[in-house]
């Protein structure tokens, strides 16, 4: 790959990768560089100085909290997810994503926190954290701030940290009930980008729906947050009326394109589909209901 | 005693690739390994355009970057006369644009420059203003009574159309259809697709002004082609032009036309009096040179309710982007599309082909295709598939009711080629006995009343490989003969060098079984060398299956000549006549007395120490092999799928494949070209395409767009062999490399038609992505691919 020139730092410490961003005004985190890295070699993304965060020590840990939150650090790669042996009793709809993600080789490198930072609209980390309402911490000049995910992401690309900001880790608050949840996505191929992703996170207390989001990847110019769909099925007992309901009202807050990957009526349609299939998932056993 | 064949590694031996050793070693030598001393690097400015007319150009900026060396562009080329190249097909083709853009990622402007780095700043330093012009990007815009004229450069060129060809006979095909109970109608099309082989076009030029002789390390098929164009095109003598292909990484047909970049590298060597490095990167590869396909069909066929087919019609509306460079030497405009219906008998086929301009990218016979025969077998047998649905007869039955039979050989195909051999019947049922097609119907009834959809395709087809006898081809006139060199050393060890070009087929292990076979000499004492037009005998390289039926056949002939002469001197060592000496594996013996008897080796040890009187010594040989006809493999592909009726997404269940590819030298390389094949089917079935936006910009210009299928989507195959040898190969091979890409996806989709029929739906036009099968489930209605794709903002 042929890039224009760039002026490459990797600091040891937080504090030194802030300043070296607010050194230079045409500055980049490198973290993972799975999408940055292609975007330079394409010319598309032309930065003058790259902050590699990888030698900072500290930020590559997840995992579940004394308060019952989850947090994880910004050294997280996909792959971490991807093996995790605990992940899944924690965070369903995360373990369920986290294999879905791009291919092997990309997720050995590729993070949690920079797909969240890059807010690709078919980026499939940030439907998981809508969908569980959760946050990210950034780091900066004047110290640290917590924006919620709905904040965070402004549009295509685009995100509310400054220049000289560092998101250290996402982070999802503890559960009222039992998690449940999973993510679905449809790809013309592994490694591809979602034509269609679906994320679910419920809490449950028994067989009711105590607390519900769903994220959807790819069908609108930025991660949606299908709010009504998930409203529809909150204090229910994921009957198929209520999960149909929601798949409509997901298919609904759906804005899709026609593109080479479908159009936008399948795609709407896919999403129905997904959010049915997945909340079907959650369903009580017949007898549990009987 | 004789040798034991196998395990000298001669004919049958499954042994490993000798090539394989420095390739998993990362020791090949590829065209980007080659370094030289004060080298220069290229880069190409493309345009983005498809359609544009190029208002101005200013090159100062790039000049002003310190270690840009040299900026070309159409106007400079046009300057020494190389702004257009001639193509294979007899048309020209920019080299860099002067006066227009014709497609996008048409090449505009080259630097050159002391660093790859440097040399993109210089192309991103250069400014083109374009004033656009309306874009085509399908036959039927370009026919259109008020497109624009996309070919205003040449001179006697009014519309946008290229040739209209016909080929068959008319009035016995109307015949036919006259007399028919049921003629069968549909139309198609087979989308565009690059063979992406992994690694891309380039060069390395090197012009040494001290003794004029021009050397160009190349990703060539085919290095004494491009000797000879570059000797007709450049005015430099033939002699001093040396054309090297070394390791190349995949080809599949990408790899034998001329490319812009190459004549660009070489003007800049000779401008620079340095070497020039231009290496293609992966968008340039695949927006700007050879693709496959492209074509549209409208097909008919004319039977009998008792199932016999009595005529066929075909039309193609064929799309060559912006150039006919399609790089293929047979003498039909459409190439091979009339080898349709080969393995059937049908007494009456008409075939009339129109090509026509757009402003897609040009050079349209890329992609294990043999020249448009993908083409033909696709249509063909999706057109069998919907003939035998419209008779509402069994597909298989149908095919058993038309196939040629085992007795019928030579026989007169119904465009006129002549098939060899076969035994297709055969190949049919071993395929639907392993598919359990007996109890396909019920399992099919079965699901889907659990609401599950199951369907099963079958691909039955003979192709025509081996380009090929001088009757059907030649490129720019020469005949499409190949060679063999063979010089056996004194201790029996040996190097042999033939006029193809391997690109992963592994000629290094297979041509060294042929020698073996012929000579008895262990395969592992066999050096084989290819694509240095300095070393190599003349021969046309390697595309269309043609190495096994021409340059392999060489290699048997050659080594044949060899074992004559070692004949005599065999009865010179054995002190008998020639006439009674006997030859066993790698061994002369005298009649009567097996055990009187010299090893090859002991007789090229005499070759260079102990002739007899009279007798040249050495044992070296050549032989130029001009095939009496075209091989003639068939296959039988089956393919069982199931679709997903909410998504309309489609798993492949099962893939049986029957191949008769006559005599297999190595049987485990003739199974990795059916696998490979057979994915590349998959492929082009399910997801892999170029395709265009209304602006003409290309959808599949990266691997993100541009979709291969990995490990984990690809099916598992499962292969099964019969063995018809040819009747006029020397040692009765056929070519295998394009079989299963041929004759597999026709079998992916008719299993998917076949899951779908209870919709009336007749045709989706590959690939089969979720949303057309959707699509098709839920109206009912046939889904075209045709581009532009349908986007909204
Ligand atoms: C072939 C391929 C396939 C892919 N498929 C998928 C897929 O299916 N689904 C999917 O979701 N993604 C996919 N991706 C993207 C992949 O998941 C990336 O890893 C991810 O989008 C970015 O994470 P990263 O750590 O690599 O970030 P980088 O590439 O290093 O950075 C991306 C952007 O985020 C910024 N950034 C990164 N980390 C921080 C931080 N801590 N603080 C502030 N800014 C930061 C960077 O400055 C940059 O602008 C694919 C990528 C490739 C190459």
């Amino acid at each position: 790959m042929f890039p224009s020139r760039f002026r490459y730092e990797a600091p040891s410490s937080l504090g030194e990768a802030v300043a070296l961003l607010a050194s230079h005004d045409d500055s980049k985190v490198l973290a993972g560089g799975q999408s940055l890295i292609p975007m330079m070699k394409l010319r598309f993304a032309s930065p003058a100085l790259l902050v590699d965060i990888n030698n900072i020590p500290g930020l590559d840990q997840h995992g579940a909290q004394p308060d019952g939150s989850y947090r994880i650090g910004a050294l997280v790669r996909h792959a971490d997810l991807e093996k995790s042996t605990t992940l899944g009793e924690h965070q369903p709809t995360i373990a369920a994503a986290a294999p879905l993600i791009a291919d092997p080789i990309v997720r050995t490198r590729g993070t949690f926190v920079g797909s969240v930072c890059h807010a690709d609209p078919q980026g499939d980390w940030a439907s998981c954290l809508v969908a569980l309402d959760g946050s990210i911490v950034a780091h900066g000049p004047t110290g640290r701030r917590t924006i919620p995910v709905d904040d965070f992401v402004t549009g295509p690309f685009q995100t509310v940290l400054a220049p000289d900001e560092i998101a250290v880790e996402a982070v999802i608050g503890a559960a009222s009930g039992s998690r449940k949840g999973g993510y679905l996505k449809l790809e013309r191929r592994v490694g591809d980008f979602a034509t269609v992703g679906v994320a679910v996170a419920l809490e449950m207390s028994g067989s009711t729906v105590t607390k519900a989001g769903i994220g959807l990847t790819g069908v609108g110019s930025a991660t949606i947050n299908a709010r009504e769909a998930a409203d529809a099925i909150v204090g229910s007992s994921l009957g198929d009326d209520e999960i149909a309901v929601a798949a409509e009202a997901a298919a609904a807050a759906s804005s899709p394109r026609s593109d080479h990957r479908g159009s936008a009526d399948y795609k709407r349609h896919v999403v129905a589909t997904f959010v049915g299939r997945l909340l079907a998932q959650h369903q009580p056993a017949e007898a549990e209901v009987a | 005693m004789a040798l034991d064949e196998i395990k000298i590694g001669g004919l049958g031996a499954s042994r490993r690739r000798v090539e394989d050793n420095r390739f998993i070693r990362g020791k090949g030598n590829y065209v980007d390994d080659i370094v030289l001393p004060g080298m220069l690097h290229m880069e190409i400015l493309r345009s983005p355009l498809a359609h544009a007319r190029i208002t101005s150009i200013d090159v100062s900026g790039a000049w002003a970057i310190p270690g840009v060396r040299l900026v070309l562009t159409g106007e400079m080329m046009a300057a020494r006369n190389l702004a257009w190249m001639p193509t294979l097909s007899y048309d020209t083709q920019a080299v860099l644009a002067t006066d227009k853009v014709r497609f996008q990622g048409q090449e505009v402007a080259c630097v050159v420059a002391d660093d790859p780095y440097t040399a993109k700043d210089g192309c991103e330093a250069i400014v083109v203003e374009y004033e656009p012009l309306p874009p085509i990007v399908n036959p039927y815009q370009a026919m259109a009574a008020d497109a624009p004229l996309i070919r205003d450069d040449k001179v006697n060129q009014t519309d946008n159309k290229i040739f209209d060809w016909e080929v068959g006979d008319k009035e016995g095909t109307d015949r036919a259809f006259a007399q028919a109970d049921v003629v069968s109608e549909i139309d198609m099309h087979y989308p565009r697709s690059h063979p992406s082989p992994i690694e891309t076009c380039g060069s390395v030029a090197d012009f040494d002004r001290s003794t004029s002789k021009l050397t160009v390390y190349m990703t060539s098929q085919a290095p004494h082609i491009i000797r000879a164009a570059v000797a007709l095109v450049a005015e430099i003598p033939e002699h001093m032009i040396r054309i090297i292909a070394p390791d190349l990484g995949g080809g599949f047909g990408n790899k034998v036309p001329v490319y812009p970049g190459y004549v660009m590298s070489i003007l800049a060597s000779i401008l620079t009096e340095r070497p020039v490095k231009w290496i293609e990167d992966k968008s340039g590869n695949l927006i700007s040179t050879g693709f496959g396909r492209d074509v549209y069909l409208k097909g008919q066929i004319a039977m009998r309710n008792d199932g016999k087919i009595l005529g066929v019609r075909m039309h193609t509306d064929s799309d060559h982007g912006a150039f006919f460079s399609d790089a293929q030497p047979s003498k039909f405009k459409i190439g091979l599309m009339h080898s349709a219906f080969a393995c059937y008998d049908i007494p009456a086929a008409h075939l009339t082909a129109t090509g026509v301009y757009t402003n897609k990218a040009p050079g349209g016979v890329a992609y294990r295709c043999s020249f448009r025969v993908t083409e033909a077998m696709y249509f063909q047998e999706r057109m069998i598939c919907a003939a035998a649905d419209d008779l509402g007869m069994d597909q298989a039955e149908f095919r058993r009711v038309n196939l040629v039979r085992d007795d019928d050989f030579p026989k007169r195909t119904p465009f006129g080629f002549l098939t060899d051999s076969g035994q297709y019947e055969k190949c049919l049922d071993i395929g639907l006995e392993a598919i359990g097609y007996a109890d396909f119907k019920q399992e099919q009834q079965a699901a889907r009343k659990r609401g599950r959809l199951l369907g099963i395709g079958i691909s039955t087809m003979t192709e025509p490989l081996g380009a090929g006898n001088s009757r059907e081809y030649d490129i720019l006139g020469i005949k499409m003969f190949d060679s063999a060199e063979l010089r056996v050393h004194m201790t029996g060890k040996a190097i042999l060098r033939t006029g193809a070009k391997t690109q992963g087929q592994g000629h290094e292990t297979t041509w060294a079984q042929i020698v073996a076979h012929e000579l008895g000499i262990p395969a592992d004492d066999i050096l084989v060398e290819e694509g240095d037009t300095d070393t190599a005998p003349f021969g046309m390289g390697t595309y269309a299956s043609r190495s096994t039926p021409v340059a392999g056949a060489a290699v048997a002939m050659v080594s044949r000549k060899i074992r004559a002469k070692a004949r005599k001197i065999a009865a010179h060592l054995l002190e008998v006549s020639e006439e009674d000496i006997e030859w066993e594996l790698g061994r002369f013996y005298v009649r009567g007395a097996q055990d009187r008897g010299v090893s090859i080796q002991e007789c090229a040890m005499a070759a260079y120490s102990n002739v007899p009187d009279g007798m040249e010594p050495g044992l070296e040989n050549n032989a130029y092999y001009d095939p009496p006809n075209l091989t003639w493999p068939f296959a039988c592909y089956i393919a069982k799928v199931e679709v997903d009726p909410e998504t309309g997404v489609w798993d492949v269940l099962r893939v049986v494949a029957v191949d008769d590819c006559g005599v297999r030298i190595n049987p485990m390389i003739v199974e990795g070209q059916i696998m490979g094949g057979l994915t590349e089917a998959y492929a082009m079935a399910n997801m892999q395409f170029l395709t265009f936006d209304e602006d003409g910009n290309c959808i599949g210009s990266n691997y993100m767009d541009y979709l291969l299928p990995t490990a984990w989507e690809t099916p598992g195959f499962e292969l099964h062999e019969v063995v018809t040898p040819c009747p006029h190969h020397p040692i009765g091979a056929k070519g295998i490399g394009e079989c299963a890409t041929v004759g597999g996806p026709a079998a992916f989709v008719n299993a998917v038609m076949d899951a779908l029929k209870h919709t009336g739906v007749r045709n989706i036009d590959m690939p089969l992505l979720p949303d057309r099968v959707h699509d098709a489930l839920t109206t009912g209605n046939d889904i075209s691919g045709m581009p532009p794709v349908k986007t909204e903002a």
